[in-house]
C-alpha cells in the first residue's frame, strides 16, 4: 500500500516514477495542511501573548462585562459578543432562505436563457469590495430602513421587544441586513452547486410515483442537499462573524445590549478596526487583543457546533434515505 | 546563433539603462516616519516639496494612527513618529532617550448639526457638555435657545452623533468638554475613544457628517477642514472671554498664541483664553529623538524640520491648517537646533 491506501501497481520503472510522484505529492499536499495549522495556530498564539495583560487584569470577567471605558481602562466585551452573535444571526435568517430559494430557482425552475446571467450577478455581488457596501448602506438603505420598513415594522410588529424603542436607522437589524447581503453570493453558489450535484435518478424516481415539481424537490433534492446546504449556511456565517467595514459604517457603533433591533450595536471585528489604530495605553492595545482572540474563539466554538449538527444531521438522514 | 550573438548587445544595453537608476537609488536617503492621519496631507506636502528643496533624501510616511507612531518610535523602528495627542507620561518614560514633542500644525473642530432650514447657531461649553452627556435632549431646551435668540428652534429630539473610531479628533473634542464641565471630566473624561454615555458612532469625518446630514435633529463634530470642504453647517462656539467666535484658521492661529505652552511642548489648546480664540483646537506633533542615532539621517531630518518651520508652515493655510504663530516658531526652531547627531 502506497501512503493514499492504493494497491501497488505492477513493479515497472513508470509505476516506480509514478509512486514517487505520489509519494511526493501527498508530501506536498500535507504541508499544505500542516502550513493551515500552522497560520490558526501562530495567530492564537500572537493573540494570546498580546493580551497578556488584559488577561492579567481581568481575568474570566472580561467576556462578562460590558463596560468598555479606554479613560479610567477598564474593558469588557459583552455586548461586543452580543452585538457579533445577533447581527450574525439576523444575516443568517435573511440570507439562508433567499440563498436556498435562488439556487433551487437556478437549477430546478429557471429557463436556460436566464440562468448564466443571474448566476454572474450573483458573483459580481462577491465581488463588491465592503466599503462600497457600507457606503451605499449610509446613503440608501439606511435612509430607506429608517423612512419605511423600520416605521412598517414598528407599527406591524411593535408589540414584539425586537421592534420597539426610537428608530435612527444605522441599528443592528440594518447590520444583519448589510451582512446578509455579503453572505447571499456564498450560501447561493455552494446550495447551488450541492443540488446540481443531486443525481437526476432522484427525481426521476420521485416524478415516476407521480410527484407535483414542489414535492419533488422536497422530497427527492433537498432531503438528499440539506447537508450541503447547512454546509453553505455555516461558510456564510463564518464570512458574517469577521465581516467589518460595511458593518461598522451601518450599526452605530455603541457598545449596548438592547432587545430592540432598531438600537445601535457594536460588533467584535468593528471594535478593533476602529480603536486599534489610536490605542496608546499598553492595557488598552491588551484588551483589543484580547477581543480578537474572543472572536476566534467564537469562531472555532460556531464552526464545532456546526459540525456535530451535521453529524447528527447525517445520522438521521442515512435512515431516511 | 543570431539570437545568440545578440545577447551581449541586450544586456549591455539594459545595464547602461539602469545603472543611473541604481544609482540615484543608492544615493537617495529614505527617511522613515509613522503616526497620525490628521496632519497627513501637509506632511504629504511638505515632502514633495521638499524633495524640489533638497532632492537626496527621500520621506516615507505611514499614516497607520498615533497609538502606531508612538509605539514604532519608541521602539525606533522609524526616524520620526506623529502623533495627534501629546504622549502620556507613562509611554513617554519608556523612551530609550530623550524624545522631543514638535508640534507641527494646529486644527480645530466643528460642530455641525442639521435643523430645518439650519440656522446659523451660537453654542458654549457647558450646553454641549449637557447635549453629549444626554442631559439636555431637546433642541428648544432653554440652555440653547437662550443663546439664540431670534432663531425658532424646533421642539425636536437631538441625535448625537461621535466618531466610533480612535481619532485625534476625539481626543481634542472631548479635551474641550472636560476643561469645560467637570462632570464630564469625571464621568467620561478625554481619550481618542471614550465611553460615550450617549449617541451614535459614526466612522471617521464622513462617517460622522453622513448621519448628521441624514437625520433631522442631529448633532455631531468634525475637522474644521472637512466640515468647509463639504459645506457642512457649523455653530459659533463661546470662548473663555465670553466671546462667540467662528471656527476659522485665524481664530485657531490666535488661539495658539494665547495657549500657554510648557517647554516641553506637550499643551494643551482648548478653551485658550483671548477674545478670538476659537476653543476647540488642537495640534498635532513630530516625535524626535533629541539625540540622533544615525548622523547622516539625523543631520537631513533636522534640515527638513529647519525647513518645514520656515517655508513649510507657509503652506499650512492652504490646506486647512492652521500654521504655528511666529513666537511658537520660534521657540520650535531653536528646539530643532539643539537635536544632536
Amino acid at each position: 500500500m502506497d501512503p493514499l491506501g492504493r494497491p501497488r501497481s505492477p513493479a515497472s520503472q513508470a509505476a516506480r516514477g509514478s509512486r514517487w510522484a505520489d509519494r511526493n505529492f501527498y508530501l506536498l499536499a500535507l504541508l499544505a495542511a500542516l502550513t493551515i495549522l500552522g497560520l490558526i495556530a501562530l495567530v492564537g498564539w500572537e493573540l494570546y501573548r498580546g493580551c497578556h495583560l488584559a488577561l492579567a487584569k481581568f481575568g474570566p470577567a472580561f467576556l462578562a462585562n460590558s463596560s468598555w471605558d479606554p479613560v479610567s481602562d477598564v474593558y469588557g466585551a459583552l455586548p461586543f459578543i452580543f452585538g457579533t452573535l445577533v447581527s450574525s444571526l439576523i444575516a443568517l435568517i435573511i440570507a439562508v432562505p433567499l440563498g436556498v430559494a435562488t439556487a433551487l430557482f437556478l437549477t430546478e425552475m429557471a429557463p436556460q436563457a436566464i440562468r448564466q446571467p443571474v448566476i454572474t450577478v450573483i458573483e459580481m455581488l462577491a465581488a463588491v469590495p465592503s466599503v462600497i457596501f457600507g457606503l451605499w448602506g449610509i446613503f440608501v438603505l439606511i435612509p430607506w430602513l429608517r423612512d419605511h420598513l423600520f416605521p412598517w415594522l414598528h407599527s406591524t410588529l411593535g408589540f414584539l421587544p425586537f421592534f420597539s424603542g426610537p428608530i435612527y436607522g444605522v441599528s443592528m437589524l440594518a447590520g444583519g441586513i448589510i451582512v446578509a447581503i455579503m453572505i447571499l453570493p456564498i450560501i447561493t453558489s455552494v446550495s447551488r452547486e450541492i443540488i446540481r450535484s443531486v443525481p437526476n435518478l432522484q427525481r426521476e424516481a420521485a416524478y415516476a410515483l407521480g410527484s407535483t415539481h414542489w414535492e419533488v424537490i422536497r422530497i427527492a433534492v433537498l432531503s438528499y442537499a440539506h447537508r450541503g446546504i447547512f454546509g453553505a449556511a455555516v461558510l456564510g456565517l463564518g464570512r458574517a462573524l469577521g465581516e467589518t467595514m460595511a458593518v461598522t459604517m451601518v450599526i452605530g457603533n455603541r457598545p449596548e445590549i438592547s432587545a430592540s433591533l432598531f438600537a445601535p450595536g457594536y460588533t467584535l471585528a468593528s471594535v478593533i478596526a476602529n480603536e486599534f489604530t489610536e490605542a496608546t495605553s499598553d492595557l488598552y492595545l491588551s484588551a483589543l487583543f484580547e477581543l480578537g482572540l474572543v472572536l476566534l474563539g467564537i469562531t472555532l466554538i460556531v464552526n464545532v457546533i456546526a459540525q456535530l449538527m451535521l453529524r447528527t444531521f447525517s445520522g438521521s438522514s442515512t435512515g431516511k434515505t | 546563433m543570431n539570437k545568440l550573438s545578440s545577447l551581449p548587445a541586450i544586456a549591455a544595453c539594459l545595464l547602461a539603462l539602469s545603472a543611473p537608476a541604481v544609482n540615484t537609488a543608492s544615493a537617495q536617503l529614505l527617511i522613515n516616519g509613522a503616526g497620525a492621519t490628521f496632519p497627513q496631507p501637509i506632511y504629504t506636502k511638505w515632502f514633495s516639496e521638499y524633495a524640489k528643496v533638497d532632492p537626496s533624501v527621500r520621506f516615507n510616511y505611514q499614516g497607520i494612527g498615533s497609538g502606531g507612531g508612538q509605539k514604532q518610535i519608541l521602539s525606533e523602528t522609524v526616524d520620526f513618529g506623529a502623533s495627534d495627542g501629546p504622549m502620556s507620561d507613562a509611554n513617554l518614560a519608556t523612551a530609550p532617550r530623550k524624545l522631543w514633542h514638535i508640534p507641527t500644525v494646529a486644527g480645530a473642530v466643528v460642530i455641525s448639526y442639521n435643523l430645518p432650514g439650519n440656522p446659523h447657531l451660537h453654542l458654549d461649553g457647558p450646553t454641549l457638555a449637557a447635549i453629549y452627556l444626554g442631559k439636555v435632549t431637546k433642541w428648544n431646551d432653554p440652555a440653547i435657545a437662550g443663546q439664540n435668540p431670534g432663531i425658532s428652534l424646533p421642539a425636536q429630539d437631538i441625535l448625537v452623533v461621535h466618531r466610533s473610531d480612535g481619532s485625534g479628533t476625539s481626543y481634542i473634542f472631548t479635551d474641550y468638554l472636560s476643561s469645560v464641565s467637570s462632570e464630564w471630566a469625571s464621568k467620561v473624561g478625554k481619550n481618542t475613544a471614550v465611553q460615550w454615555p450617549t449617541g451614535l458612532g459614526g466612522k471617521g469625518n464622513a462617517g460622522v457628517a453622513g448621519q448628521v446630514k441624514q437625520a433631522s435633529g442631529a448633532i455631531g463634530y468634525v475637522e474644521l477642514a472637512y466640515a468647509r470642504q463639504n459645506g457642512l453647517p457649523y455653530a459659533d462656539m463661546r470662548n473663555s472671554s465670553g466671546v462667540y467666535v467662528s471656527p476659522s484658521i485665524e481664530s485657531v492661529v490666535a488661539a495658539l498664541a494665547s495657549a500657554s505652552i510648557p517647554e516641553d511642548f506637550r499643551f494643551s489648546m482648548v478653551n485658550s483664553p483671548g477674545e478670538k480664540a476659537y476653543p476647540i483646537a488642537g495640534a498635532t506633533w513630530l516625535l524626535v529623538y533629541a539625540q540622533q542615532k544615525d548622523s547622516v539621517k539625523g543631520q537631513k531630518l533636522v534640515a527638513f524640520l529647519k525647513w518645514a518651520f520656515t517655508e513649510g508652515e507657509k503652506l499650512a493655510a492652504s490646506l486647512d491648517y492652521a500654521p504655528l504663530p511666529g513666537s511658537v516658531q520660534a521657540r520650535v526652531l531653536e528646539r530643532i537646533n539643539s537635536i544632536t547627531f
